[in-house]
């Protein structure tokens, strides 16, 4: 596998982890985990591990998203940390 | 307090670290797990479930038990979130927004005021965001027989392709999830109401319990599909087979209905109501 584009997704993943823990609005945060997830994706994929790869993008980047926006729509969008 | 955390954790994750250096490179042969568990599986799945999806037979025949318990956490996480979000009382809104479909206009309905029936000239819609929008309702009209199509296709391929019973559940969720988006949620409670999508939790779960009891009572141990013969007429190494597509039925209806009353009550804060 080239190991640039690894590299690339890798630093993509750890990006999207800090800026998800740090942004203060949570519907940004909730897209930002997205990203990461569809990224661990990429990466399972590259390892190899479609299964996981399939059930990454399916519950990681599409529904556990959705849920998020969901519950931020019902609550409120800025933390309070 | 704060530095002391931020230490706690740089060190326990550089100690989590230092202490994958020490396991067996990605991909290397000599692995333990690679000499003794993977290549069991490689040699012989193919002639004891007639499956070529190693990892669904692994998953479904040989770690059956494991993906058993799997559906029931997350039937019991449906049934916490129901018993955490979901509100009982009737609460009655202030004031109801309803349209008059011929000409458009929203009529306010204050609190105690008779409300119009529900037909096909007045339709109720939401106080907080109105999904009306002719591009995003037919388009979203387009694309969700065309997921739900995949996804029946992911669950019943899993035995050749990627995919298998909690994907395509998923998916399945995901497109009912989407029409509750793009219509509002009343509409997708005529298609899907809540007691039925409860019901359908504790059916999937059925399903695969079901089954395993099934191969109890031709005479063989519990989620031992071979012994599925007999009903199904094939020979033991095809029933195996049958037996993985009956049990990953069922983990897709579990997987869909909880998705699905999940995010009843997240977007309605447990109103079922009205909601995003």
């Amino acid at each position: 596998m080239i190991w640039q584009i690894e590299l690339v997704v890798l630093l993509i993943v750890i990006i999207c982890g800090i800026g998800a823990i740090t942004v203060k609005d949570l519907l940004g945060a909730a897209i930002l985990f997205g990203a990461y997830s569809f990224m661990m994706c990429l990466l399972w994929a590259i390892m190899g591990a479609v299964d996981v790869a399939f059930t990454e993008a399916s519950v990681g980047a599409g529904i556990s998203t959705v849920l998020f926006v969901a519950t931020v729509f019902r609550t409120s969008r800025r933390t309070k940390d | 307090m704060k530095t002391l955390a931020i230490f706690i954790v740089l060190l326990f994750g550089g100690l989590l670290i230092y202490c994958t250096l020490d396991f067996p490179s990605w991909g290397d042969p000599q692995a333990p797990a690679s000499m003794h568990v993977s290549p069991r599986y490689i040699e012989r799945t193919m002639e004891e479930t007639s499956v070529p999806n190693i990892v669904t037979a692994v998953l479904a025949d040989y770690r059956g038990y494991d993906t058993m318990f799997e559906t029931i956490v997350i039937f019991s996480a449906g049934v916490a979130c129901l018993f955490l979000l979901r509100i009982f009382k009737r609460i009655e809104p202030e004031t109801q927004l309803y349209r008059h479909i011929p000409t458009g206009i929203t009529l306010r309905i204050a609190k105690g005021a008779e409300p119009p029936r529900e037909s096909r000239e007045f339709e109720r819609i939401d106080l907080m965001w109105v999904p009306y929008d002719l591009i995003i309702k037919t388009s979203a009209r387009l694309i969700v027989p065309f997921s739900q199509i995949f996804a029946l296709y992911v669950i019943a391929h899993g035995h050749h392709s990627p995919g298998g019973g909690f994907q395509g559940g998923v998916i399945l969720g995901a497109s009912i999830i989407l029409f509750a988006i793009s219509h509002n949620l009343r509409s997708s409670f005529t298609r899907i109401s809540e007691k039925f999508a409860v019901l359908l939790c504790g059916l999937g779960v059925f399903i695969y319990a079901g089954t395993g009891a099934l191969s109890i009572f031709l005479g063989s141990n519990y989620l031992d599909y071979g012994a599925l013969s007999k009903i199904f007429g094939v020979d033991p190494v095809t029933a195996r087979s049958h037996g993985i597509l009956m049990v990953e039925i069922g983990v897709g209806i579990c997987v869909m209905a909880v998705m699905v009353h999940l995010y009843y009550n997240l977007a309605s804060a447990g109103r079922h109501d009205e909601g995003l």
